[in-house]
């Protein structure tokens, strides 16, 4: 399989047919592993680097789940291939600026994704859209037990699971969701609820780590500590967390729409007015304004075959994803401008956002 | 305001996180922010980040001037990467770590999945052992019937593996 393939292809968590796919964008479950009697990549010399990969590479392609895998050495990519991937979430920025000694394989539907030579040796994930921790943790556990049948991985008997970073160290295990929580953040409650998950030993990251303030009212939660606690119970006890952010971000779209009904229609009309007309568009304003309309659809002010195509969006406008049809990199204003483009021309076909639909009873939208 | 990592550049990256209900900040220029992955959108990276630059300090506090044998990582280069140099270095630097780990984890002992092999044979020296001894104690009893059945069963787990 070519890049071709996965570059024109959105991967399955893109769809966003997964269980609470409406707050709930993706699942992923990454696994940090290292060979024994090997350095790590950062500290291991360009030959060990390649012995280590050639060790590696091999037994992940023949993995029955990667028998249509693309598999590619990282120098055979270009900065706008890696770019996009990272834009994907299958690769993390710090293994797109790695060169020759890397590698990555990935399986033709893009839930799984294997890191070689990252920070670690192995960096697996599995990623699904919506909340399916469960599952994603089962796919990954899979690989990693075929692995380990292979290849002598480095473990330690008190301390599990040895990495680069101490961090990481016993499972190895990062669960993370993405969840999408608009109402949290007008409502001005996303703090409490970022504290609170704080709390219980759970990190709370916006989309591009830019702290709490995230694009597109996108954040990811995840565990923030690897040690002392089994893989299952860190996936349940996140997940019931997600369930309950859930839960709170529906309750706050509910009390929204019956106390607030013009703030929340002003903000949906206004992105939408802003989409439709604008000549450029950074990526940072068109997140946080598509997110406005994806709230839209969740509320039923636009039909529901508006969904698809907005979610498409959040990705597409990304810088790299942007880039890639055309020949040449683009200039930032460049990039607004095509980004205008493409998002006013998709969104000429949806009707207006009618909050007649939706609107409670005793609610005047024009008052 | 210059960068927290090189000290030179101007500072364009302002991180906020809140870790246990601390505020944690950090201020990095452009190269370095990259080069810690702190844009990646996958968002690991800054906890990592932090908990590194204290990993560090922690080691360096710690005095140990050690290198590690095996690999040749020392203390600067952990205070440099935040990183370690390879798996042993985990008991060079154990005294560091120890407190270091307990401080960012949950606990400091992993109770999670083991290596299927592995787990294998820690059980098979765990039986090995437990036949040696009654073993022993046969022949401090002279029943030395029962003590050459046993050797032959540690002879047929040492021959398997």
């Amino acid at each position: 399989m070519s890049i071709h393939n996965i570059l024109t292809n959105a991967g399955e968590w893109l769809r966003g047919d997964g269980p609470h796919s409406q707050i709930v964008v993706s699942s992923r479950v990454r696994l940090a592993r290292n060979l024994k009697n090997h350095a790590f990549p950062g500290w291991a010399k360009k030959t060990e680097r390649l012995q280590i990969l050639e060790a590696i590479k091999p037994r992940v392609e023949e993995l029955p789940e990667m028998s249509d895998a693309f598999s590619v050495y990282s120098q055979d990519l270009t900065a706008l291939e890696k770019q996009v991937l990272v834009e994907r979430h299958l690769v993390s920025r710090e293994h797109a600026a790695k060169g020759v000694g890397s590698a990555v394989v990935m399986n033709r539907r893009q839930t799984l994704s294997i890191m070689i030579n990252e920070e670690d040796h192995l960096r697996m994930q599995a990623i699904r859209s919506g909340l399916q921790l469960k599952h994603v943790f089962k796919m990954i556990d899979k690989i990693d037990s075929a692995l380990e049948e292979r290849l002598d991985f480095a473990f330690h008997s008190q301390l599990g699971y040895l990495t680069a970073c101490p961090t990481n160290v016993g499972t190895g295990m990062r669960a993370s969701a993405m969840v999408h929580l608009p109402a949290l953040v007008l409502s001005e409650q996303i703090n409490q609820v970022i504290q609170a998950v704080n709390k219980i030993g759970l990190a709370v990251r916006g989309l591009y780590g830019e702290g709490t303030e995230a694009l597109g009212n996108l954040f990811q939660v995840s565990n923030q500590t690897t040690l002392g606690e089994k893989e299952e119970d860190i996936i349940t006890r996140l997940h019931k967390v997600i369930e309950q952010i859930i839960e709170h971000e529906q309750n706050a779209r509910q009390m929204l729409l019956q106390k607030k009904p013009n703030t929340l229609l002003d903000h949906i009309g206004r992105g939408y007015g802003i989409l439709l007309h604008a000549y450029s568009m950074s990526s940072k304003e068109a997140l946080n304004l598509l997110s406005f309309i994806k709230l839209g659809i969740d509320l039923n002010f636009f039909p529901e075959e508006c969904r698809q195509p907005i979610d498409e969006l959040f990705i597409e406008t990304q810088p790299a994803h942007l880039q890639k049809g055309s020949q040449q990199k683009l200039a930032a204003d460049e990039r607004d401008s095509l980004r205008a483009e493409i998002i006013r021309a998709k969104l000429k076909a949806f009707p207006w956002p009618d909050a007649d639909r939706v609107k409670p009873p005793d609610a005047d939208p024009t008052g | 305001m210059n960068c927290d990592v090189c000290k030179q550049n101007q500072a364009t990256v302002f991180l906020t996180q809140i870790v246990d209900g601390k505020m944690q900040k950090v201020n990095l220029c452009e190269s370095c922010s990259r080069e810690k992955g702190v844009t990646d959108p996958t968002g690991f990276a800054l906890a990592d980040l932090l908990l590194g630059l204290g990993a560090a300090q922690e080691i360096e506090r710690s005095g140990a001037t050690q290198k590690c044998g095996v690999c040749g990582f020392s203390q600067a280069d952990f205070k440099k990467t935040g990183r370690l140099g390879c798996s042993h270095c985990y008991e060079t630097f154990s005294e560091g770590l120890q407190s270091l780990i307990k401080g960012m984890h949950k606990g400091i002992l992993h109770v999670g999945k083991k290596p299927s092999r592995l787990a294998k044979s820690l059980e098979r020296e765990a039986q090995i052992k437990t036949l040696k001894r009654d073993l022993s104690k046969a022949v401090s009893e002279e029943n030395y019937e029962s003590a050459a059945e046993l050797r032959d069963q540690i002879k047929q787990i040492e021959v398997e593996t």
